[in-house]
């Protein structure tokens, strides 16, 4: 039964990565994975279930903050242009995403 | 007793897995950034506490429980701030949401070419 979750989250992975190939935009790419990370937290947990180690959830909560942070740092990257620098109150939002 | 709470935790793992694909395929499919934003949200909030349910079902009380609903507790605050972060930025960096009469002849392949 894990197994046949787990082959579903892969089919699901794959074709999130097929929007983020194809994703037109880059939010679609930030959107695909995002969401690529989250199912990957589920993939790991599920695969900790099939092969009877518990231990990998640990890996799991780690892997689904860092996918948090990860998608933020991103997007401050694009908004901003570099992620070094702190948000003062309309500093140049909106230009040089492209 | 162990065949009921094996045969339940079998349907919320299943119709997790349903449901992240759906969401998956609703991402692939739908013509616009705002509108795949939903498909992710429902993967992310649906299908996740499905199959963490089913896990938690499996789970022997104890850590592993735990582990299970701190992942579960993460994953339902995270996954919304994201996708509300990313959607400001996308609004903020000018890309507008695909309406169906802007452009009639694109409104069979995806919008926003």
């Amino acid at each position: 039964m894990f197994a046949i979750t787990a082959f579903a989250i892969l089919v699901a992975l794959g074709i999130a990565l097929a929007r983020a190939f194809a994703g037109p935009t880059i939010f679609d790419r930030i959107l695909a994975v995002n969401s690529v990370g989250t199912k990957t937290v589920l993939l790991i947990a599920v695969l900790g279930f099939l092969t009877g180690r518990p231990e990998f959830l640990d890996i799991a909560i780690v892997y689904a903050l860092i996918n948090f942070i990860g998608v933020v740092a991103v997007l401050k990257y694009v908004k901003y242009g570099d992620v070094a620098r702190s948000d003062e109150a309309g500093s140049n939002n909106g230009e040089g995403t492209r | 007793m162990e065949l009921v709470l094996n045969v339940l935790s079998w349907l919320l793992l299943l119709s997790g897995a349903a449901f992240i694909v759906i969401g998956a395929f609703g991402m692939w499919r739908l013509p616009d950034f705002y509108t795949r934003l939903h498909p992710a949200g429902l993967t992310d909030t649906m299908g996740a506490g499905l199959i963490l349910l089913g896990l938690l079902l499996q789970a022997e009380a104890g850590m592993v429980a735990i582990k299970l609903l701190i992942i579960a507790v993460l994953l339902l605050f995270t996954s919304p701030t994201s996708g509300h972060a990313t959607a400001r930025a996308a609004l903020a960096a000018g890309l507008r949401p695909w309406q169906a009469k802007d452009d009639d002849k694109a409104m069979g392949e995806g919008g926003d070419k």
